[in-house]
């Protein structure tokens, strides 16, 4: 089950935020994965001077023929890596990705192996039998009880 | 071993366990908390702005940043002796258009005694700020912040935002937040102007 699970979210991590290869992107594809540099927000959601250039900019490039890697290429040419919504998937920026996604396997795998453990506990054992003088009593006192 | 030997050396194990368990997360709580105070009292976030605010002496920041009037890189470094005032701008901000001619004035007066006027373009496209530079025929150094990592050391709040920078590298007067020549802010401009010369007390 952990290991599925595992293999899910590396399968999501490796294709999830790739673009779709062939699609031609529109301008508010990239409007929402671009950030922009005054407010914050993404472009799509701004409207701030620059925010308003940035998506002019993107429509211009777009007509001339564009793709959308060059596009994002160029933007952090001009603004740095904080314009992108997800943080780049190399270098320092990396960690963004890793560390989380290291931290859950991690932790999966604690929970895991602890429920391991637990199911793996022997029982609790059978009491040692009663002496036969005791056993004697007992039922002596249960009879009586009864009687 | 006995069976209540054996019993009695689980249970220790198990409590080993649990012990180290506890001091690894009181361990990440106090490193928590820590990095929490750490942040609240002695970060100096907000960059110059905020210790000029506290009336400290700072020294302006350095930054080599890549030219747009010309080629090649400009370090403040580089204009040790002289007085500075630097401007951080933006070609969409409409009130940096108000002032740019005033700036140029500046520079062209007092370029003489010693005095340089240094654009910084913060958040911006090269091709527009170029634009904007011909336009107002601006001829004093304009640097490229595209990354705002020298607007974050200054402590900008926005655009356009000018500081005064003496001979020997400190900063003197106020910040001029909004557009220099505007009726509010001429005066500390021509105070900001003095300080950094050396002609002011």
């Amino acid at each position: 089950m952990t290991t599925r699970l595992a293999a899910l979210l590396a399968t999501a991590f490796l294709f999830g935020g790739a673009p779709s290869a062939g699609a031609a992107p529109s301008p508010s594809d990239l409007e929402a994965e671009l950030v922009c540099p005054t407010c914050k927000t993404t472009l799509d959601q701004s409207d701030a001077p620059v925010a308003r250039r940035m998506k002019q900019i993107i429509r211009e490039r777009l007509a001339a023929g564009a793709t959308e890697a060059e596009i994002k290429a160029e933007l952090v040419d001009q603004f740095g890596s904080r314009v992108l919504a997800e943080p780049p998937k190399s270098g320092f920026d990396l960690l963004a990705w890793v560390v989380p996604l290291g931290l859950a396997a991690i932790g999966a795998v604690g929970v895991g192996a602890l429920a391991w453990g637990w199911s793996r506990r022997p029982e609790a054992e059978p009491s040692p039998p009663l002496d036969p003088l005791l056993e004697r009593r007992v039922d002596e006192a249960l009879d009586r009880f009864d009687g | 071993m006995t069976r209540a030997a054996k019993h009695r050396s689980s249970a220790r194990q198990r409590n080993i366990v649990q012990r180290v368990g506890q001091t690894i997360a009181l361990v990440g709580v106090a490193a928590l908390l820590g990095l929490l105070v750490w942040k609240v009292a002695f970060d100096r976030d907000g960059g110059v702005a905020a210790e000029l605010g506290r009336g400290n002496t700072v020294q302006a920041p350095s930054f080599t940043l890549e030219r747009l009037d010309r080629e090649g890189q400009l370090s403040i470094a580089d204009l040790r002796g002289k007085a500075v005032v630097v401007n951080f701008w933006a070609s969409w901000c409409l009130p940096c258009r108000e002032e740019a001619p005033v700036l140029q004035q500046t520079y062209e007066r007092y370029r003489d005694d010693g005095l340089v006027v240094l654009g910084v373009d913060y958040n911006d496209f090269r091709q527009d700020a170029r634009r904007f530079m011909e336009r107002f025929a601006l001829t004093y150094p304009v640097v490229f912040d595209g990354k705002g990592s020298t607007a974050g050391k200054w402590g900008l709040r926005g655009v356009p935002e000018t500081f005064f920078v003496n001979r020997s590298g400190t900063i003197v007067g106020a910040p001029i937040y909004g557009p220099v020549d505007s009726e509010r802010n001429r005066d500390a401009y021509e105070r900001g102007i003095a300080l950094a010369l050396g002609d002011a007390p």
